[in-house]
């Protein structure tokens, strides 16, 4: 059977898409993959599985992407270019659409100073722009950098990551319409807490034509406690939670927190669901994929369309 | 200038421990400028490891000179008289100074007594920032004279990326985002437009392509 992409059904058939992410594991167990892949098939239409993210050292993403493949998921292969210079890039994306993978979704990477090698060489040969650039002139031109022709061009449905709460605001739109124009069929942002940032972004992305050009997902991030609100804003570089998002969680007793998580959850995917131009919602539910199908259920985004068919 | 730092004393003694006759040898250009490896900072050297051998009570012959500069033989030729009388050489120059010495005198160790650390400029007393690659090809005319290459810490053409806060890289706070000085250059000269243009991968040939880099200029030869 000829492997196509889900997520691109899924979106091109008009649908408001719904991924997830698995990490892989620190270890060389594929059933830790498969056991996260059960958790999310038939709840999400495709799975991005993470390259080796906050820059330690796990399973690789094209490897865990064929476990996933194996068992009948749509996987979103993310790419970093930290690790990988242009030659290992651009063999890497044909090892992907040989082994079946339909989705590669294309990034700058975490700093290799944040993670357990921080002794490591970046790389940074291209940047994630011109990354996108290359792997569609290898779809769409038979290409590669320099020009020369493959003898079968790989086939995917390109992605690229855009953050709306990262300075400086009017710039973000510029670089999401630069990824977009080199070549990216769909984005997903950043985990969305600050919707009123976000509508602003998403008008300044609609004014500029932006979401008529590539399907828009936005990211979220179902919370499991206060704490990790705090951190998230504080500690982790472009994240953006107002001290509404903060109090609300920490309004509710400890035993009812993560529920509330969840329920905040809901209601910002509902809130995404009404937002013109965004077209789907990319679930981050990191190392609390169980809840996913809560989500997707109490969002009222069950059946996905793949499942319903 | 090249910009560099001096190694630790323990590392330098241990380097310098078998020889008894020794010429500390410093460099009056770049590594000067940075109080690294002058004239000055050489006779601190020297007077540190004269001092530690005679508390050990161990025989030494530590002398210094400090040349206008190391890296070019013009000037290390001035040390064909006197290298005979040492059996080795502690070079306070940068990592070129440190090769030409080597180069011009085979037979002699040279312990280099530096890190060098990068191409930089004095931003004021006391503070040396990196801000140039030597990659072969400059693009400093896109980026309003900012080279996102030495200075945006995922050398991105086509940045910022999304961990740019408050104006400063998410890799370290005390380092501005290179993308953001970027804008505000640009902007305050009304050169915006430049953002929008998809910069393609940099030619890394001209750097590394042929190996070690050099510069052969027929008309500067004899």
């Amino acid at each position: 059977m000829k492997e196509v992409s889900n997520l691109k059904k899924v979106l091109e058939e008009g649908n408001f898409a719904v991924t997830g992410e698995c990490g892989p594991p620190k270890g060389a167990d594929p059933e830790a993959v498969l056991k996260k892949a059960e958790l999310l098939k038939d709840k999400v239409d495709a799975i991005n599985v993470t390259d080796n993210q906050t820059a330690i050292v796990r399973m690789s993403s094209l490897a865990a992407c064929s476990l996933l493949r194996s068992a009948g998921v749509d996987p979103v292969l993310q790419v970093v270019v930290r690790d990988r210079n242009r030659i290992a890039l651009q063999s890497d994306i044909l090892g992907a659409s040989a082994v079946g993978i339909r989705n590669v979704l294309c990034l700058s990477g975490d700093h290799q100073g944040f993670g357990n090698q921080p002794q490591a060489m970046g790389v940074f040969d291209l940047d994630s722009i011109q990354f996108v650039n290359v792997v569609k002139n290898m779809r769409d031109e038979g290409i590669i950098l320099g020009g020369e022709s493959l003898s079968s061009p790989p086939e995917l449905f390109i992605g690229a990551a855009a953050n709306p709460f990262a300075d400086p605001l009017p710039f973000r739109v510029v670089r999401l319409a630069k990824k977009i124009n080199a070549g990216a069929d769909f984005i997903q942002t950043q985990c969305v807490y600050n919707l009123d940032r976000f509508e602003e972004w998403m008008k300044m992305a609609r004014d500029r034509g932006l979401t008529d050009k590539a399907f828009l997902l936005g990211g979220v991030t179902p919370l499991k406690s206060p704490g990790m609100a705090k951190y998230m804003n504080n500690q982790v570089a472009g994240m953006d939670v107002p001290d509404e998002i903060i109090k609300r969680m920490e309004g509710v007793p400890k035993k009812k927190q993560q529920e509330e998580g969840i329920q905040i959850c809901v209601e910002t995917i509902q809130r995404l669901k009404e937002m013109p131009g965004v077209k789907g919602v990319h679930i981050m539910a990191i190392e609390w994929e169980e809840v996913v199908g809560e989500i997707v259920e109490k969002a009222g985004l069950m059946p996905r369309p793949s499942t319903a068919q | 200038m090249i910009t560099a730092e001096q190694k630790p004393i323990d590392e330098i003694r241990e380097m310098i421990a078998p020889y008894k006759k020794l010429l500390v040898l410093g460099c009056g250009s770049c590594v000067a400028e940075c109080a690294a490896g002058g004239e000055k900072e050489t006779g601190a050297l020297a007077s540190i490891l004269r001092m530690a051998n005679k508390m050990e009570e161990r025989d030494v012959l530590i002398e210094e000179k400090t040349l206008d500069r190391q890296c070019v033989r013009d000037f290390v030729i001035e040390l064909d008289d006197i290298i005979g009388q040492y059996d080795a050489v502690v070079s306070l120059g940068c990592g070129a100074g440190v090769q030409a010495v080597a180069d011009m005198f085979p037979e002699i160790p040279i312990i280099p007594a530096l890190d060098t650390e990068f191409l930089g400029e004095t931003r004021e007393q006391g503070l040396w920032v990196e801000n140039c690659l030597g990659c072969g090809d400059c693009m400093l005319y896109f980026f309003g004279g900012v080279c996102p290459l030495a200075r945006c810490s995922k050398q991105l053409l086509n940045g910022p990326c999304g961990g740019s806060m408050d104006g400063k890289c998410e890799v370290n706070p005390d380092v501005p985002c290179a993308w953001q000085v970027i804008i505000d250059r640009l902007s305050s000269f009304g050169a915006l437009e430049r953002l929008e243009w998809v910069y393609p991968p940099k030619d890394w040939n001209k750097k590394q392509g042929k190996g070690p880099r050099k510069i052969i200029r027929e008309d500067q030869q004899k």
